[in-house]
């Protein structure tokens, strides 16, 4: 299948599953559940056919409705939105399963199929998009549906926390059109690749604000500090896979929007190079630091997928090749990894009704497959060889010391260490000790739906794959950081 | 595709429903809205037809469409809603979503691109030459999409007004 069809489908299907869906609503629940995941796994296909025609490291495009690039919409597709689109697709299905199975997660919400497919069409666009302003759509599509998947259920907790969410949402995307009309205003195009060639002509200091302008609004999606406060608040209030989902998918679009604008149309650097070094020591440390003062599974994890955005931010605040490929090695091992560990958190809840660390405890004896489901993705977060957290890590430390960045190097490392020690505390509160000495144990009366399971276990092998597959994964990075830095085969692919 | 116009059958002055005689109905309101409602509607499917090369198209037409039906709304509460236009907003929602995809993957067919915008010049009998577009199924679409948003917001959050309105009125008659 050519990149003609495939890249419209991957936005395309999703949204019309979604009416498919809605249609549904009423009928057996295994309809609905059927169209999720048979549209949900085709679009893992799509997505690694457009993997396989930019491999070499070509970019691929498509002009929506045959319309010139001037005026019309441009679908491109280079190494990095391909990888994303890959582990995006892994992420969605692999969460829609385990939603299936789960019992407490409002699954069976009429809404909850037809926004998880509008989500995904939402993250597609995002990564597909060649357009500033589309960009904005495909982000309000998938902001409009989180709106609501976060909050399934109503209890009062979700709702006060999904105020939160809610608020700073609409704010960042309003900050985000007047972004988009300064843009304009400054060069006369919206298009990704013609802003390319012109913001080359705007004078430094308009350009230096506009990027970051465009770095506020990018960070407040991707909680980059200081405007993260958002996401530890209203995160674990919603439903498990909702929160696996956001944690492994929302954020990191963000950053994917800010390696994308920071690379393609400020490529210099410069002081705003500094201000991400800045930033993202001060992300991984206020992340990290305030993970370690939180008693409750879901609550320490949120904190970490903050101090783990630092890490990304920190890759391409050194503006190298080696940096940027570090920081997209680190996005695709971060997604998978922190999805899992939320689907753990997710079981752990489900078993014993509470992700508390003081009333858990035992849950080695008592669970043990899970115990070595959430163990192996922790070490990786933590950056312990051999799993893919330490090659990602080491990545950019290599990087960061080869720029000669010597502090922000030394944080992250430092902020490795405790990362181990919250995981450390995971370990420690739900699965160490004697079960019949906690306040609630995973008993073997609650166990959970094989799907929760096999869910869970599947992205556990896939990021013991990526150890594996290290070589290969490092080379597609670097490829994809050479087409975000050199800007030209991107150019000319969308505006042939 | 659904008709969205309101209830050419319905006999002008109160309607015969269960809440004709409710109180909060209001003689002049009716009437108005009589004379309003179809002609909103007419205007909401001109603009949708105008919409292609004029100010206009699905979206406006359909706030137009969903205006009518507020003030159908307005007038006699859900009930009334209900039966202007007795139909599930989900359905409406499905089908105006599946109608513009539809028309995107026609694309293919036609022009070889998806969202691909064809367009044919028909001679009809009446009308006369007639430039159709497959931007205007698209633009369907996207009309049965928002009035089934509308209807969504006045069915969930009006028909909990309604109730909240019902109790004050059940305790106003019980103190007098």
């Amino acid at each position: 299948m050519s990149p003609d069809v495939a890249l419209p489908l991957l936005v395309g299907l999703p949204l019309g599953a979604a009416a498919v869906s809605l249609l549904l609503l009423g009928r057996p629940l295994v309809l609905q559940r059927t169209v999720s995941l048979v549209v949900l796994a085709t679009m893992q296909v799509l997505s690694i056919v457009v993997v396989a025609s930019v491999w070499d490291g070509s970019v691929v495009s498509v002009r929506v409705g045959a319309v010139d690039p001037a005026v019309g919409i441009v679908l491109a597709a280079d190494p990095l939105g391909a990888i994303m689109l890959v582990v995006s697709s892994l992420m969605l299905w692999t969460v829609m399963v385990y939603a299936i199975g789960s019992q407490r997660t409002k699954e069976q919400a009429p809404a909850f199929h037809p926004l998880y497919l509008v989500l995904a069409a939402g993250v597609a666009a995002s990564f597909l998009t060649a357009d500033l302003f589309n960009l904005f759509v495909a982000f309000e599509v998938m902001l409009v549906a989180s709106y609501v998947l976060i909050t399934l259920g109503g209890s009062r907790d979700q709702v006060r926390h999904g105020m939160t969410y809610v608020v700073i949402g609409l704010l960042a995307s309003t900050l985000f059109i007047t972004a988009i009309g300064l843009v304009y205003a400054a060069t006369g195009e919206v298009n990704l690749a013609a802003l390319a060639v012109a913001m080359d002509q705007v004078p430094t200091g308009i350009r230096t604000a506009l990027g970051l302008l465009l770095l506020v609004v990018f960070g407040v999606k991707a909680a980059i500090f200081p405007l993260f406060q958002w996401l530890p608040d209203s995160y674990p209030t919603a439903p498990s896979p909702v929160t696996a989902l956001f944690a492994g998918l929302l954020t990191k679009v963000g950053v994917y929007a800010i390696i994308r604008t920071q690379t393609l149309l400020f490529p210099t650097g410069g002081e705003v190079s500094i201000a991400l070094l800045v930033l993202a020591a001060l992300t991984m440390t206020v992340g990290v630091v305030g993970a370690i003062a939180q008693n409750d599974i879901k609550r320490i994890l949120s904190f970490h997928i903050v101090s783990q955005i630092g890490y990304m931010i920190f890759g391409l605040g050194l503006f190298t090749l080696a940096g940027i490929a570090g920081a997209v090695l680190y996005v695709v091992h971060h997604i998978v990894v922190k999805t899992t560990l939320f689907l753990v958190g997710g079981i752990v809840e489900e078993r014993a009704g509470t992700g508390a660390l003081d009333r858990l405890g035992g849950a080695m004896h008592t669970a043990p497959v899970l115990a070595v489901l959430f163990l192996l993705p922790a070490l990786s977060l933590a950056g312990i060889p051999p799993f893919s957290g330490f090659v990602a890590k080491l990545s950019l430390a290599q990087s960061g010391f080869a720029a000669e960045q010597w502090v922000v190097t030394g944080v992250s490392l430092a902020v490795g260490l405790l990362t181990l020690f919250s995981m450390t505390k995971i370990w420690n509160g739900v699965f160490w000790g004697d079960p019949a000495r906690a306040a609630v144990s995973l008993d073997r009366e609650h166990v959970v739906a094989a799907p929760m399971t096999v869910a869970t276990a599947i992205l556990v092998t896939v990021s013991l794959a990526f150890v594996v597959a290290a070589g290969p994964l490092y080379d597609f990075s670097e490829r994809a950081a050479s087409v975000l830095l050199e800007r030209g085969a991107y150019v000319q692919a969308v505006l042939r | 595709m659904i008709p969205p116009t309101g209830p050419v059958h319905r006999p002008t002055g109160p309607p015969a429903g269960p809440d004709a005689n409710s109180p909060r109905r209001s003689v002049i309101l009716d009437v108005v809205l009589d004379l309003v409602f179809r002609t909103a509607v007419l205007f909401g499917l001109f603009l949708l037809f105008a919409g292609h090369n004029a100010p206009g198209g699905g979206f406006v037409s359909g706030l137009v469409i969903g205006t009518a039906l507020v003030l159908r709304y307005v007038a006699g509460g859900a009930a009334e809603v209900d039966r202007v236009l007795p139909l599930e907003e989900h359905v409406l929602l499905g089908a105006g979503l599946l109608l513009a995809f539809a028309s995107g993957a026609a694309g293919w067919i036609f022009g070889g691109a998806f969202l691909y915008g064809a367009k044919a010049t028909l001679e009809i009998p009446v009308l006369g030459t007639v430039n159709a577009t497959s931007a205007l199924v698209f633009d369907v679409g996207v009309d049965l999409v928002v009035i089934g948003l509308v209807l969504g917001l006045l069915r969930s959050l009006g028909a909990a007004a309604d109730r909240d309105a019902d109790d004050v009125d059940t305790r106003r008659g019980v103190a007098s």
